[in-house]
């Protein structure tokens, strides 16, 4: 579900799967855990099958704890769906989102 | 269970069916997270027990009922904490047992799973219009919201209501049409998607209808000759106070309709445009006693409905019930219900449909000091809100200048739209009327002051503006009621030809008073409201009343900006005009007296002939003139103002006043002069100036009006 890999200093987290009520309580220990200390992180989403409400709420969760510390979170490979939904519920507004992994890592440098 | 350690008592005690739960608080009612499972709670007042009901989402039959013990109750509250719920997927409601005594006002029924009266999102009907489940066993679903919403610095914009320029608009009606060109038409999305527009417009407050969760498929029905799907497309009609309609929002079928709302909310703000609500505490979605029970009539009939001695419906709301507002516990969920809109949407204020019933006791009798009016006025939170009344109501009680407004209430003045369209048709004996109505209606509000007159010429009930010079009749057939439905006294006057014509003289003529009409508004004191559409000749074919259109009759059709754009151009530029002007945007009456020392007073009345107006029966003309100098109260310098309406079907030379010489420190010794705003008898562009760009008059004293029109000077 979660893997945490370190690209040229920055902390690559991927998912994989559905992100949803269910899995979003381990997903998020998970992600957590690999964030913690990072200021450099990337949330790779390309494999992500769904992502629900909660899964959104996650990501937010994600960007303050981010915040709080100055560091810099970018999302990559995001479907076009979420995209959308993204933009009508005003979540958007918080990420930078970049197409691929690469784009990701080089926006974040 | 991280957190059963902490010093907080939120474990359980109780298990059912492998759910485990415990004795909940009382308040706050509704469903509330808390750590590790969520707060359930309940009133009922004759209630003999309470079981809830839980569902996962879209699920046909529920996944536990559980019966709350009776030593959960405290008073008449039931409340019950259950832990390890799926917050998301969660879908609850209420069985209710007592007693079914209809005389008694009781109506209990075990058999129906009951929507929370404080449901703060409700699934069911979550995208606009698709075939519900009319099987379902529990139509209209309370869910969880979530209340983490990021607003960063938002906050309401308080913007003095004086400087307000109010557009009511229906939410899906804006951008239903195929012409908005918006990525998902007829949602908060797509209304978010047309700022720019609204901006370039002006208007700085956008009132909607109803956004309150309400069933589109109630009392739908095929009408009779045509065979079209007639549906509650209005809106006034309430499924649940505390949840948004979820068929409004891009995201609904997401359940994700509160943070889209929110979101759009935010963004208004963002650009300085508020938000008020059109709000329906009148009555419910349950109508009377052939109607369904969804929520209210289940959990506890008697408290909050008027009834009558044999238990059934007072109808003082012409749609089957009242809602009985002052009962407290009804006063306390209306109060609930407006904080949590204020202070969890940041909204900015609220009209109050048919609020004349919520100044009725509990047996419809019109009260004297309403305690819910009351409440509401003095209310902390709600403090900075507006509060809009339409003053009067479907059992008789009409209201408007005698509204119990504590120094709060404005009120949705229905004699500005009256008079003024009287006035605009160039019936007689109005010159004294118009003379009222322009300075705020001193004569219904002298005490409250002009910013308790939201003025309006149209609003969504009748005919919009460009129909009101269309129509001498109402045109309602498409209702499927024999044209019976809708107001008969519409001030209205078809300009020659019944409905739309290729008779440019008519169509000239037509243009023209909608102009004369916006231009009024713009003018007058108090608080002006527009309705959508009106600025680019929204027609809906002469219906007065299409509260069960889903179609072309409401959408607005963006492609009339183009066709239109004359119109659009002179409603921009009048607008701007206003908020140009502080000396229209009055908090305090006009003293008719001159009291900051420029020799001439706040405002004065003139005719043809300056200094003299003619207030006689048979006159059709008032001209008045605003001195700069006492532009809020003398504290901002203004420019003088002076407008002359003709409403006589031949030109009339106007003889002007001089406009104040006062000192002019920055330009000792100039003259002022006036130059032309408006003149609604010349064809654009000469109609109306750009502001600041107002070409000088060359005769400064006399100006020939047209028939039917109306000047704008400006003295500078």
């Amino acid at each position: 579900m979660v893997t945490v890999s370190t690209v040229s200093g920055v902390t690559v987290i991927a998912l994989d799967g559905s992100i949803d009520s269910n899995t979003v309580p381990d997903v998020q220990k998970q992600v957590f855990e690999g964030i913690d200390g990072k200021d450099k992180v990337v949330i790779d989403m390309k494999k992500v099958s769904f992502l629900s409400s909660a899964g959104l709420r996650m990501l937010m969760l994600i960007y303050r704890q981010m915040k709080a510390r100055n560091g810099k979170v970018v999302l990559v490979s995001v479907m076009e769906e979420i995209v959308e939904v993204m933009k009508m519920t005003g979540f958007i507004n918080f990420f930078v989102i970049a197409d691929n992994l690469d784009a990701g890592i080089k926006a974040i440098g | 269970m991280d957190m059963i350690d902490q010093r907080i008592d939120y474990y359980p005690t109780h298990e059912h069916e492998g759910l485990k739960f415990r004795k909940g608080k009382p308040l706050p009612f509704g469903a509330t997270m808390v750590p590790n499972g969520v707060n359930f709670s309940v009133y009922s007042s004759a209630a003999t027990s309470c079981t809830l009901v839980l569902f996962d989402k879209g699920a046909h039959a529920p996944f536990a009922e559980v019966p709350i013990p009776e030593e959960f109750r405290i008073g008449n509250v039931y409340c019950i904490v259950v832990f390890d719920l799926n917050y998301e997927l969660l879908q609850y409601g209420y069985r209710m047992d007592g007693p079914y005594d209809e005389k008694a006002g009781h109506r209990f029924d075990k058999s129906k799973i009951l929507c929370d009266p404080y449901a703060k999102s409700i699934g069911g009907r979550n995208t606009w219009l698709a075939s519900p489940n009319w099987d379902d066993i529990y139509p209209y679903r309370a869910l969880l919201a979530f209340e983490d919403f990021d607003w960063e610095c938002d906050r309401p914009l308080e913007v003095p209501i004086e400087d307000l320029v109010i557009y009511e608009m229906h939410v899906r009606s804006f951008t239903a049409h195929k012409s908005a060109n918006t990525k998902y038409n007829g949602t908060f999305t797509a209304i978010k998607e047309k700022l720019p527009y609204l901006k370039e417009l002006g208007v700085n407050c956008v009132e909607l209808m109803p956004i309150y969760e309400f069933d589109e498929w109630e009392g739908s029905r095929k009408h009779p000759q045509t065979g079209e799907q007639l549906v509650n497309y209005w809106g006034y009609s309430t499924v649940g106070f505390f949840a948004p309609k979820a068929g409004f929002a891009a995201s609904g079928k997401y359940g994700m309709q509160v943070d889209e709302l929110k979101t759009l909310i935010k963004e208004f703000h963002r650009n300085g445009i508020e938000i008020i609500l059109d709000v329906v505490f009148n009555h419910t979605a349950e109508g009377d006693h052939r109607g369904h029970t969804i929520s209210f009539r289940g959990i506890d009939n008697k408290t909050y409905y008027m009834l009558t001695p044999d238990g059934y419906y007072f109808n003082f709301s012409g749609t089957g019930n009242t809602l009985n507002c002052n009962n407290p516990i009804v006063r306390n969920m209306v109060l609930d219900c407006l904080r949590y809109w204020a202070s969890e949407y940041h909204i900015d204020g609220f009209r109050f449909d048919l609020a004349s019933i919520l100044g009725r006791d509990p047996l419809g009798y019109p009260l004297s000091n309403p305690p819910l009016l009351e409440s509401l006025a003095y209310d902390p939170i709600l403090a900075k809100c507006k509060l809009i009344a339409e003053a009067w109501d479907a059992g008789g009680l009409y209201q408007v200048g005698s509204f119990p407004a504590y120094g709060r209430w404005a009120e949705w003045n229905g004699k500005y739209r009256d008079g003024v369209r009287k006035f605009l048709k160039s019936e007689m004996g109005l010159v004294g009327d118009m003379s009222q109505r322009i300075q705020g209606s001193p004569d219904l509000y002298a005490f409250r002051g002009p910013t308790a007159s939201i003025n309006f010429i149209t609003c969504h009930d009748g005919f919009t503006l460009n129909d009101m010079f269309s129509y001498d009749y109402k045109h309602n057939e498409d209702n499927g009621e024999d044209n019976n439905d809708g107001a008969n006294d519409n001030n209205s006057w078809n300009c020659g030809w019944e409905g739309p014509t290729d008779q440019e003289a008519i169509n000239a003529l037509r243009r023209q008073q909608i102009k004369n009409a916006l231009t009024i508004l713009m003018v007058s004191a108090g608080v002006p409201m527009l309705l959508m559409g009106d600025e680019m000749g929204r027609t809906q074919n002469g219906n007065n009343n299409t509260y069960c259109h889903d179609s072309e009759l409401n959408w607005l059709n963006w492609d009339m900006l183009k066709k239109n754009n004359e119109l659009f151009t002179f409603a921009r530029r009048i607008i701007n005009f206003r908020h140009a002007h502080p000396v229209f945007r009055l908090r305090y009456h006009f003293q008719h007296r001159d009291y900051v020392g420029s020799g001439y007073p706040d405002i004065s009345f003139h005719g043809t002939k300056a200094w003299y107006c003619d207030w006689s029966a048979t006159s059709r003309v008032l001209a008045f003139m605003l001195c700069g100098r006492h532009a809020k109260q003398g504290t901002v310098r203004d420019d003088d103002i002076y407008v002359a309406m003709n409403m006589f079907w031949e030109h009339l030379d106007f003889e002007l006043p001089q406009p104040p010489q006062t000192m002019n420190q920055e330009r000792p010794g100039a003259v002022k002069k006036w130059h032309v705003s408006v003149n609604t008898g010349m064809p654009a562009p000469q109609d109306i100036s750009e502001t600041g760009k107002e070409p000088a008059l060359g005769d400064q004293h006399h100006f020939l009006v047209g028939p039917r029109s109306v000047i704008v000077l400006v003295g500078r």
